[in-house]
């Protein structure tokens, strides 16, 4: 069976100022390659620096590739800027749904007129179809038409968090993206959000590439997982055998740094990353 | 430490302790309106321990850590008792406060970019405390501080901006600066919730050797519960403007024994394993939200009748204390549950 998403080689270098009035290569993400199945959950953890948000944004089609290849359901995306057309269809494809649903939802905009856009945009429905489609994605995300006319300002943290999924959810994607999506949500709420991720991804059959620094939450929502190193991939496969017998010394590291019950703070051998 | 009403009139007590809140109660005004934000929280300290402050947002934790070091918005109304050594820190006039605050407290933010000024060397942020001793005391004292949190190559530290810091090395400035003056209380709010797990590890530990090193007693203000239980002795976890547990820190994991405590413990993904994550239903309330009865009432899966119609009172339980009126009957029932997460 064919990956529904596939990435080749992808590399992403910055030109950033490097003092003496002369400019250097940051390179972000470094010869990455993997593929996800129709339907799985790959998971991409590291912390900061590590290239795994830069990832998502080429994906995304956020940031375009210093070179390399990202191909989703056989077919391989162009190189920026995408035509109207194009961006419409390959956003009906792959979403995204960000960290801060604080930022990432118009203020000024109701939960209704905020899914509505969406479909208006990629689908010629009547008003009827629109509003029982948005009942639906209301319901799949756990709330209800009390919500419709809400602004995001009114909702609680999980609530929007819900509502941006179901944004994401309207223009029909296989592909989901979540970008430390459950990271800034309370632990009570985050416990919600991770079943709601969940139960999703079988109804609906969907693929997740999950952009997380939180191992416990990348253990509960994939399959696979890649760990990314300043840009590149240390350590990659099935999850429980990465996070249960970790091979790359960073992995152990990243493992060990996690409280736990019998947990003690230690000074490590620093991690020039931290610095 | 316990959470009972301290007895406020005890004359007797030869040596008071470090740190006594009895009955704080807060009210902010937001939007026009005065809201509860802490509701009746009794908590003490000895010296060189260190108390968690567990909780979700809105559950005053900050709130709470803030009004020891009278660091609350401008018109706050603030009730209930906050004793430093005995003495009344709300009734401190201004340059005791100010002595209180900068020989007595040792504050960490979250953000430490957020609290020193972009516009000056590292350097001055550090010596700012200790204006009182020659220049050249006070470079030694900040060039010994850099060093004892772990930050190499001291000298060129003190010249450099905050700007130029990595968030985790800023985070360490910050330590330094705080242990600086010699404080003998710490207040540290969330300091490592915005850093990479690696680094916190190494924070922390750099914390945690500090406070031994100078007998610091120390309040840790977390959402984290595994973190709070390593680098504490006691945890005490907040809901709704209230504490709704307290115990030892290093058997909170087993022998939790309020239905919140539990849930928050049920609900968080580990990396050992996997399993459908136990949920709180609904979000966190704050204070001014909680009805006459059980602060936790609205989310418990245990409530009765009488939760809804009166405020358990926090009452001593093996070696915790618990506000909840059904903790012996569902001691094995939580247990259960916790080894099941």
């Amino acid at each position: 069976m064919p990956a529904l998403l596939e990435v080749e080689n992808l590399r992403k270098v910055y030109r950033v100022p490097g003092g003496k009035g002369r400019n250097a290569d940051l390179v972000a993400v470094d010869q990455l390659s993997f593929q996800v199945p129709a339907g799985g959950s790959l998971a991409i953890v590291g912390e900061s620096g590590s290239g795994k948000t830069t990832t998502a944004r080429l994906i995304a089609g956020l940031e375009s590739p210093t070179s390399g290849m990202i191909r989703v359901d056989g077919e391989a995306r162009k190189p920026l800027p995408w035509a109207r057309g194009e961006r419409a269809r390959y956003a009906r494809q792959v979403q995204m749904v960000y960290q801060d649903p604080f930022t990432s939802l118009d203020p000024s905009q109701t939960i209704q007129a905020c899914l509505d856009e969406v479909l208006r945009c990629h689908f010629s429905q009547d008003t009827d179809a629109r509003g029982s489609r948005i009942s639906q994605l209301l319901g799949q995300c756990g709330l209800d038409d009390r919500h419709r006319h809400r602004r995001p300002r009114s909702l609680s943290g999980g609530e929007r968090q819900r509502a941006a999924i179901a944004r994401a959810l309207a223009a029909g994607p296989q592909v989901l993206i979540l970008d430390e999506a459950v990271s800034s949500l309370d632990v009570s709420i985050q416990a919600q959000i991770l079943n709601l991720l969940a139960s999703l991804r079988s109804a609906l059959g969907l693929t997740y590439l999950f952009i997380s620094h939180d191992l416990g939450v990348v253990r509960q929502v994939s399959d696979e997982c890649i760990v990314m190193y300043r840009g590149a991939a240390v350590e990659s496969g099935g999850t429980q055998n990465v996070l249960g017998a970790p091979k790359a010394d960073y992995t152990r590291q990243l493992l060990d740094a996690i409280p736990r019950p019998g947990w003690a703070p230690r000074r490590q051998a620093v991690h020039p990353a931290s610095l | 430490m316990n959470t009972q009403a301290p007895s406020r009139l005890n004359g007797n007590a030869a040596e008071p302790r470090l740190l006594d809140l009895g009955g704080l109660r807060v009210e902010l005004k937001t939007g026009g309106r005065w809201r509860t934000v802490v509701q009746g929280v009794s908590l003490n300290l000895e010296a060189a321990q260190a108390v968690g402050i567990v909780g979700e947002s809105g559950s005053g934790k900050s709130v709470t850590a803030r009004s020891i070091a009278r660091l609350l918005p401008r018109g706050a109304r603030v009730s209930g008792d906050v004793r430093f050594d005995g003495e009344p820190v709300w009734a401190m006039n201004r340059a005791r406060l100010r002595r209180f605050r900068a020989r007595d407290l040792g504050i960490v933010y979250q953000d430490p970019r957020a609290h020193v000024n972009e516009m000056h060397p590292i350097g001055d942020f550090l010596t700012e405390g200790i204006r009182d001793h020659s220049p050249r005391e006070r470079r030694e004292l900040a060039v010994a501080a850099l060093g004892a949190t772990g930050i190499p190559d001291a000298d060129r530290r003190l010249r450099q901006y905050p700007h130029q810091l990595s968030g985790g090395l800023l985070q360490r400035v910050m330590i330094a600066a705080a242990i600086l003056p010699g404080p003998r209380l710490l207040l540290a709010d969330e300091p490592t919730t915005a850093l990479d797990v690696t680094t916190q590890s190494e924070v922390m530990a750099i914390l945690a050797e500090q406070r031994h090193a100078r007998q610091l007693a120390m309040i840790f203000i977390t959402h984290d519960l595994d973190l709070a239980a390593a680098v504490t002795d006691t945890i005490a976890v907040m809901y709704a403007g209230t504490i709704v547990e307290t115990g030892p820190s290093a058997t909170m994991h087993e022998a939790a024994l309020h239905p919140y405590t539990a849930g928050l413990l049920a609900a968080r993904p580990r990396p050992a394993r996997v399993a459908s994550l136990y949920t709180i239903p609904g979000r966190p309330i704050a204070a001014y939200e909680s009805g006459p009865g059980c602060v936790f009432a609205s989310r418990c899966a245990y409530v009765q009748q009488r939760c809804l119609q009166a405020r358990p009172e926090p009452r001593p339980l093996g070696d915790h204390v618990v506000s909840c009126y059904r903790a012996e009957e569902l001691q094995g029932t939580l247990q259960q549950a916790l080894e099941r997460a």
